[in-house]
C-alpha cells in the first residue's frame, strides 16, 4: 500500500519547513522564559511548595523576576552553597522573605555556573536511571505490536485513575494518558502533591505522574508486556512538565510547537522557546511527543484542511529537530475527522492516512478518532471507530488513540473504554496483514487526492515562509484561528537573554543528545 | 387508534417496541465492579429485574481485568401516557437565509449583532460553531453567512463574565451560549451562572438570550431563564428566526 509520492516534493516541503523555522529559532535561542528557568530549577532539584501552596520555583523566579536575562540557576546554586542550605532551604528562606537575592552577586561566576553544572548532573543521572529503567522493561517484558492502542482515563481522583488505568491496560490498552483538570494549561505554575479532585481530569503533579507510573509497572509486570504513560507537556509550564515526566519515566508527551498559541491563546514567543527546551529534554529522556494537529479539524474542515495537518506535521516535525528528536521519538498527529455520511468519505480519511505515512515513515504517527461528527448514537460511534481503528492498521499507524462510543457525552465510562478496545482488537487482529497484499491502483482517485493535499501543503508552506510563521498564525492559516505575535497570555514572561547569560542545562542536554545519535 | 398486527395502540398506554406491540423490549448495558463469575452474572440478572424487568436475559458478559461487563435484554410492564404529555417547543415561522435577511432589513432596518460562545471550562466549539462560522453544519450555513447579522463567535472555554461584557461592548442584539459536555451537571451551573450575570448587568430586556447544544433543551432553557433553547437537529435558521420573532415580539429595534 505504497502511494509513491514524489521525494523531490517531499525533499522540498522540508526544506521550506526549514526555511520557516529557522528565524523562529534565532528568537529561542535569543530569549528565555518564566518556565524555562523554573524547568532548571526543577532539573537541579528543587521541587515543593511553601505554605500557600506556591511552588518554590515559582517563588524563586518570580523574586528574581528582573534578573531572568542573566540565568537564575547558577545564581540560585551558589546562593545555596555560599549559605550551606539545600535549595529547598534557600526557596523557603526567601518565600519567608529571610533571604533576599535580589543583589546577590556570586564572587566567582565560573565557580557559581559549576556548582549548578554539579548540581543538574547529579540529578539528572535519575533521567538517565529511568531511560534505562524503560529499556530493561521492554527488554524483559516486550510491548504491544503497532498499532499502539492508547486509552485515556480521567476521573480527576489519581487513584480512581489507577484502578482504570490497571483495568485498561489487562483489557489490551498499550498506553494510558491520564487527561489534565481542565484549564490546567493556563496555570503558570505546576501545582504540587497528589490530588483527588480535578474537572473533567486529574491534575498533572510529579507525585501523580509517580503514582501512575508505579501502578503501571506493576501491571506491566502482570500483563507481560510494557505499558507506557503520557501526560501534557504543553500550556505555560511546558519545559517544567516536561522535565518532570523525564524524572518519572513518562514515556510519551503531548507537545505541540503551535497547539498552545491557537488553542490556548498562549503568547507566540513564549510557546515557541518553551517548546525548544520541552523538546531537548524529551530527547534527553527518550520521551516520544504527540503533537496535536487533529485539533485543526474540529475548528477547520477535515477535507478542505488536509493540507494544514500536513504543512503543519512539517513544521512540528523541524522544531522537534531543532530541538534534537530523533524521528522515532516524533508522533506527529493527524485525525479521522472527514464528515462521515458524505459519499466517499472515506476515500478521503485513507487517502490522509497514507500520506502521512509515507511522508513520515520512520515516525511514530498518533492517529486520533472521530470526534466531530460523533453524536449521541453511541451505535453509529462504535461503527465510526471500527473504521477508524480498520485504517489504523491497514496504513501502518503508529499510536492509535481509541474512540469512545460516547464522545463528547461524558468522560469515558469504565465499559466505553472496554469497547473501545474490544473493538481496536478485533480491527488489528482481523486485518493485520491486509495492507502487504493490496496495492493502490495506478491513477486512481487516492493517489490524485494524496498528491493534491501535498501539493496544497507545499504551497501554504511557501507562503508561510515568505510571510513568516509569526505573520501565518496572525492571519488564521491554522484551524482558521488568528492569533497576533504581541498578543496571548504569558507574553510578560519571555526576557531577551543578556550577553552573560548562563544556563548549563542546555549544554548538558546539547551534549548528551547529540553524543547519543 | 392505530392497529399493528392486529393489536390495538392505546396511546395512554404505550411500552417499548421490540419485534411486537406492546412487548415492552429494553436493551441496557452496564459494569459492575466485581470480577466475572457465575455469580456476579446472577449478580446483573437481579439487577435488571430490581430495575423492573420481567425475564431478564444476560446475553453477554466480559471480564474487564477485575470488573465485569453485561448485555442485558428485558421487558418492562411499565407504560407511559402520551396523551398526557406536553413538551414546550420554540414555535414559529423559520425563515430561510435570504427570507431572514429580508426580514431584518424590514423589521429593523440594520444589522444585528449576535455573540455567541462556549462557556466555562467546556472546550468544544462544535455546537456554536455549526451554528455561527461561515460554512455551518450538514449543509445549513451559520450566522456569518448572514449579510443581516454580524456573528461573533468567541469559541470554547469563554468565561460567563468575558461573553457578558463582550455583549455589552458590542451592543449585542442576542447573546447564544453553548454547553456540549453535560457531565456531572457542570451545563447547568454554567448556564444559570450566565443568566445571573446577564440579569445583574441589567441588560436581560435588552437581549435575546439563547442556550443551545447538543443534550440542551426548550424546556430546560425556559427553567433556567432563557428564552429558547435549541438541541440537536437546529440550525442557523431556527436560531435567526428566534431572535427576528422574538425581537419583535418584545419590541425590540
Amino acid at each position: 500500500m505504497h502511494l509513491g509520492l514524489d521525494p523531490g516534493k517531499i525533499r522540498h516541503a522540508r526544506e521550506i519547513a526549514r526555511a520557516i523555522t529557522e528565524p523562529i529559532l534565532i528568537k529561542i535561542l535569543a530569549h528565555t522564559t518564566d518556565s524555562v528557568e523554573r524547568a532548571t530549577l526543577r532539573l537541579m532539584g528543587l521541587d515543593g511548595a511553601d505554605e500557600d501552596d506556591i511552588p518554590y520555583p515559582n517563588i524563586l523566579v518570580r523574586h528574581l523576576r528582573d534578573r531572568l536575562g542573566e540565568g537564575l540557576a547558577p545564581l540560585v546554586a551558589q546562593a545555596a552553597k555560599d549559605r550551606g542550605l539545600s535549595l529547598r532551604e534557600l526557596a523557603y528562606g526567601v518565600s519567608e522573605e529571610k533571604i533576599d537575592l535580589r543583589d546577590f552577586q556570586p564572587a566567582d561566576r565560573d565557580a557559581a555556573g559549576a556548582e549548578c553544572e554539579r548540581l543538574l548532573r547529579e540529578n539528572i543521572r535519575r533521567v538517565e536511571r529511568q531511560v534505562a529503567a524503560r529499556d530493561g522493561f521492554v527488554r524483559e517484558l516486550g510491548q504491544g505490536e503497532p498499532p499502539w492502542l492508547y486509552v485515556i482515563v480521567a476521573t480527576g481522583n489519581i487513584y480512581e485513575d489507577v484502578v482504570q488505568a490497571q483495568m485498561a491496560a489487562r483489557q489490551g490498552a498499550d498506553i494510558i494518558a491520564v487527561i489534565r483538570s481542565t484549564a490546567q494549561s493556563l496555570l503558570d505554575y505546576v501545582p504540587e502533591g497528589i490530588t483527588t479532585t480535578g474537572f473533567g481530569g486529574t491534575y498533572a503533579t510529579q507525585a501523580n505522574f509517580r503514582v501512575m507510573r508505579e501502578a503501571l509497572d506493576e501491571v506491566s509486570r502482570e500483563v507481560g508486556r510494557y505499558i507506557r504513560l503520557v501526560n501534557y507537556a504543553s500550556g505555560l509550564c511546558m519545559p517544567e512538565i516536561a522535565a518532570m515526566g523525564a524524572l518519572e519515566r513518562l514515556d510519551m508527551m503531548l507537545n505541540d510547537s503551535m497547539y498552545g498559541i491557537l488553542f490556548r491563546d498562549i503568547n507566540p514567543l513564549r510557546t515557541f522557546i518553551d517548546q525548544h527546551l520541552s523538546r531537548m529534554i524529551s530527547a534527553y529522556a527518550r520521551i516520544i511527543i504527540n503533537t496535536g494537529e487533529d485539533n485543526y479539524l474540529t475548528t477547520a474542515d477535515a477535507v478542505e484542511a488536509a493540507h494544514t495537518v500536513l504543512a503543519s506535521d512539517l513544521i512540528n516535525e523541524r522544531f522537534a529537530h531543532e530541538a534534537g528528536l530523533p524521528a522515532d521519538l516524533m508522533g506527529l498527529g493527524h485525525a479521522f475527522e472527514v464528515y462521515p455520511e458524505m459519499t466517499d468519505s472515506y476515500l478521503y480519511e485513507l487517502a490522509q492516512a497514507l500520506l502521512i505515512r509515507e511522508v513520515f515513515p520512520d515516525h511514530p504517527i498518533k492517529f486520533m478518532p472521530p470526534t466531530k461528527h460523533m453524536t449521541g448514537d453511541i451505535f453509529r460511534g462504535y461503527a465510526l471507530n471500527a473504521m477508524f481503528n480498520f485504517t489504523g492498521v491497514l496504513t501502518g499507524q503508529s499510536i492509535q488513540l481509541l474512540g469512545m462510543l460516547t464522545e463528547a457525552m461524558h468522560t469515558p465510562f469504565l465499559m466505553d473504554r472496554a469497547l473501545a478496545i474490544n473493538n481496536a482488537r478485533l480491527m488489528f487482529n482481523a486485518a493485520r496483514h491486509l495492507a502487504e497484499n493490496l496495492e493502490i491502483k495506478p491513477h486512481s482517485w487516492l493517489l490524485q487526492r494524496s498528491a493534491e493535499v501535498l501539493d496544497r501543503a507545499i504551497t501554504m508552506l511557501e507562503r508561510i515562509a515568505e510571510i513568516g510563521l509569526f505573520q501565518a498564525i496572525a492571519d488564521g492559516m491554522f484551524a482558521d484561528i488568528k492569533r497576533p505575535p504581541e498578543g496571548g497570555k504569558g507574553g510578560d514572561g519571555v526576557v531577551l537573554k543578556s550577553a552573560d547569560y548562563a544556563n548549563p542545562l542546555l549544554k548538558i542536554l546539547t551534549e548528551k543528545v547529540h553524543g547519543r545519535h | 387508534m392505530a392497529v399493528i398486527r392486529g393489536k390495538q395502540l392505546d396511546l395512554t398506554k404505550v411500552r417499548p417496541y421490540g419485534d411486537s406491540i406492546n412487548d415492552g423490549a429494553l436493551q441496557l448495558s452496564f459494569t459492575l465492579p466485581i470480577p466475572l463469575t457465575p455469580e456476579a452474572v446472577e449478580a446483573a440478572r437481579q439487577m435488571a429485574q430490581k430495575l423492573g424487568l420481567r425475564d431478564p436475559s444476560v446475553v453477554h458478559s466480559q471480564d474487564l481485568g477485575g470488573f465485569s461487563f453485561f448485555i442485558v435484554y428485558g421487558h418492562t410492564d411499565r407504560s407511559v401516557d402520551m396523551t398526557q404529555i406536553q413538551v414546550p417547543k420554540v414555535e414559529g415561522k423559520v425563515f430561510s437565509r435570504p427570507e431572514a435577511d429580508q426580514e431584518i432589513r424590514r423589521r429593523f432596518g440594520r444589522l444585528l449583532v449576535v455573540v455567541g460562545a462556549c462557556i466555562g471550562t467546556d472546550a468544544h466549539t462544535v455546537g456554536i460553531d455549526a451554528i455561527m462560522n461561515m460554512k455551518g453544519y450538514k449543509g445549513h450555513y451559520g450566522l456569518e453567512r448572514y449579510v443581516m447579522i454580524d456573528a461573533r463567535n468567541l469559541g470554547a472555554q469563554v468565561p460567563p463574565e468575558a461573553l457578558l461584557d463582550y455583549a455589552i461592548k458590542h451592543r449585542a442584539d442576542a447573546m447564544l451560549v453553548s454547553q456540549v459536555v453535560t457531565e456531572k451537571g457542570f451545563h447547568r451551573q454554567n448556564l444559570s451562572r450566565m443568566v445571573e450575570l446577564v440579569e445583574a448587568s441589567g441588560i436581560r430586556d435588552h437581549m435575546i438570550l439563547i442556550c443551545g447544544g447538543p443534550r440542551i433543551e426548550h424546556k430546560l432553557a425556559l427553567e433556567l431563564g432563557y428564552d429558547a433553547g435549541f438541541g440537536r437537529g437546529t440550525y442557523a435558521e431556527h436560531v435567526a428566526s428566534f431572535i427576528i420573532d422574538k425581537m419583535t415580539e418584545r419590541g425590540l429595534t
